[in-house]
């Protein structure tokens, strides 16, 4: 059986040499190819062939107050201008998105607009790259005409907030229920899977009320229902107040965390017992 | 520190940490005094000559006194009493531990108290001992051995004489002794606590026809659940703090909703939930991420915040990172007429961090 086989593999063959080379070539770029291929997200099937976003900002609750962005023709004419030369690539010429690459911005309204924007996160440089806060590339007078372009097309609209309306003890509850998971109670952000959480040292009032009701990037998005505009004030409140929390234990060691400040503690502890030591402690020479 | 501080306004830091510092000098100088002043054998109890060279020698005027044998180290009854009544006070904060843990609903505060108190009061007993009731010497004995039978009888009657202080050594071994038990008893006790307690794990308040509640005990309707976000509820009229009483609930939409085949009927229009605490360590699972734009970023995933233990939610709570062992375990849910949300059965398994022999079943 076995002197079978090799007498067979051994055989001339009858393909002619170039038929056979040709096949070998083609066998061996489909064999490269499959293994060069990336392996496919889970659900990336499911979504290709897709530009519209997975989650769309929640608008504010009824009798709510909403964010007024100036808006004229003239700006929606500026703000198309704007938006083909920095946007369009991406987003399409038309706000339809591009599969795979970045989402459709039709009906996503005025928020989302002025969050990437005013904190620098948009645009990106590549569209793979996470979103993280740096200098805005746009003046607030261009922000304000890519505002009224990109609402020009629909969409909720965004939240008005007023940390002076809030509660400050409300506002350290609410934070802890909903927010502290992740950015961590002193708001300084942290991280989680797949993506940083950013601090929130420099977030505005405006943009702390668009991210809650967004869900920027990987973040959830917070309806009226969940966070109603005395809980969004309050969560304003509070993220302002982080920045200078008054420190009950009397030294704040720079709010740097749980776990330095306890190093610090045992750093304390261990001098006062060395003290301690000291005291009770006989010199025998 | 306070006292310090009170002191003087004006002076500078410096200035107050010194001082400070001279005052626990004194107090310590004080206290060394005291022990001299009332123990006037120390420095003059043995013969000069019979410290070996350069031993320290007392300050006390050196008197070439009696046989070094015949010393007697004066009781301080004060001090004894003092030391004993620490003793005494550790072992009853030691047992008051063992009483307030074995009481329902024993606050952590008066524990703390209690074990804090005992090791304080054993740490004040031992510091008086030292300082004022054991004698305060380095005493070298030179003599010789002891072959003639009367000095044998002799040292024998010595020592036995030395029995006139066996009161106060009893008295103070005694108080040790109640310390030690209460203290022994206080470090034994939690030891109750140890072991799995499999009906806590088994038995969750999540069965067939619980509704799901906010924190505020008004039902959740299928109509509330949003996609792109996350909610937690509790069992309606169960106890919110019992160890499986929480759940995460999110809203998937189709793409992202990979069920097994068995939990088929578990995720009306896509309302998933699952056991908010970490198979792994028992954390509660607070963070939720869901994409703005799926292509570019990751998909809908729990994490745990203690050690990033990853699950994703359209799988049936499937680990995707971390260290957790096994899935977040799931109930089934349904809608009833009114459209709130009810469990339709208990947890897939067993919740919580793994314990021996408890998942044998499915992982």
């Amino acid at each position: 059986m076995r002197r079978a086989l090799v007498r067979w593999l051994r055989r001339p063959s009858r393909v002619p040499r170039v038929l056979r080379g040709a096949l070998a070539l083609v066998l061996g770029c489909g064999a490269l190819l499959l293994l060069a291929a990336p392996a496919a997200p889970q659900g990336a099937s499911a979504s290709r062939g897709r530009a519209a976003p997975d989650k769309f900002p929640q608008p504010p609750g009824p009798g709510d107050p909403t964010a007024r962005f100036p808006s004229s023709p003239a700006l929606v004419a500026e703000g198309r201008t704007l938006y083909a030369q920095s946007c369009s690539s991406c987003h399409g010429v038309a706000l339809q998105g591009r599969v795979g690459v970045a989402p459709s911005l039709i009906g996503v309204g005025a928020g989302p607009v002025d969050f990437y924007l005013s904190t620098g996160r948009m645009p990106l440089e590549n569209p793979r790259d996470e979103p993280e806060r740096s200098k805005p590339l746009f003046s607030r007078a261009q922000i304000d005409s890519l505002i009224a372009f990109v609402s020009s097309y629909g969409g909720p609209a965004a939240p008005a907030v007023d940390p002076a309306r809030g509660s400050l003890a409300f506002g350290f509850h609410e934070f802890t229920l909903n927010c502290a998971g992740c950015h961590q109670i002193v708001a300084r952000g942290g991280m989680t899977v797949g993506a940083q959480v950013p601090n929130l040292q420099q977030a505005t009032p405006q943009q702390i009320a668009e991210a809650v009701r967004m869900g920027p990037y990987l973040m959830p998005r917070f309806g009226a229902k969940q966070i109603d505009q005395h809980a969004l004030d309050s969560i304003a409140r509070y993220v302002l107040w982080s920045r200078s929390p008054s420190d009950r234990g009397g030294w704040g060691i720079y709010n740097i965390g749980p776990v330095p400040e306890g190093a610090i503690a045992w750093f304390l502890a261990l001098a006062s017992l060395i003290l301690v030591a000291r005291l009770i402690g006989e010199r025998t020479t | 520190m306070s006292a310090a501080g009170s002191g003087g306004g004006e002076r500078p830091r410096g200035a107050k940490a010194l001082g400070v510092v001279v005052a626990l000098r004194a107090m310590r100088r004080a206290l060394r005094g005291r022990a001299r002043v009332e123990d006037p054998t120390v420095g003059a109890g043995g013969h000069a000559a019979s410290r070996p060279p350069g031993a320290p020698v007392g300050t006390g005027p050196v008197d070439p006194g009696p046989d070094p044998s015949e010393r007697t180290v004066p009781g301080n009854r004060r001090a004894e009493g003092a030391v004993v009544a620490l003793l005494l006070g550790a072992g009853l904060l030691g047992f008051g531990f063992t009483i307030v843990y074995v009481a329902a609903n024993a606050s952590t505060q008066l524990l703390a108290i209690a074990l804090g108190g005992a090791l304080a009061l054993l740490a004040a007993a031992c510091i008086v001992a030292g300082k004022l009731v054991v004698p305060q010497e380095t005493h070298v004995e030179e003599r010789d051995l002891l072959l003639d039978e009367e000095q044998t009888e002799e040292v024998v009657e010595m020592v036995e004489s030395g029995g006139e202080g066996i009161s106060r050594r009893a008295a103070l071994t005694g108080a040790a002794g109640v310390a030690g038990a209460g203290l022994l008893a206080a470090a034994a006790t939690p030891l109750a606590s140890l072991g799995p307690d499999l009906d806590r794990v088994h038995d969750t308040p999540w069965h067939a026809g619980v509704r799901l509640v906010d924190d505020e005990g008004h039902p959740y309707s299928a109509d509330d659940i949003q996609v792109g976000t996350f909610y937690t509820a509790l069992p309606e009229h169960g106890d919110p703090e019992a160890f499986g009483a929480g759940l995460v609930v999110v809203k998937l939409p189709p793409a992202y909703l990979h069920l097994p085949a068995a939990r088929a009927g578990w995720a009306p229009e896509g309302i998933v939930a699952y056991s908010k605490i970490c198979p792994h360590a028992g954390c509660a699972i607070s963070l939720y991420r869901y994409p703005t734009y799926q292509p570019t970023s990751a998909g809908p995933a729990f994490t745990c915040p203690c050690h990033y233990s990853t699950f994703l939610p359209g799988e049936g709570g499937r680990l995707a990172f971390g260290p957790a062992g096994r899935a977040l375990p799931q109930p089934p849910l349904t809608t009833d007429e009114a459209r709130n949300l009810r469990a339709a059965g208990p947890f897939h398994e067993g919740i919580g961090p793994p314990w021996w022999s408890v998942h044998r079943g499915q992982s």
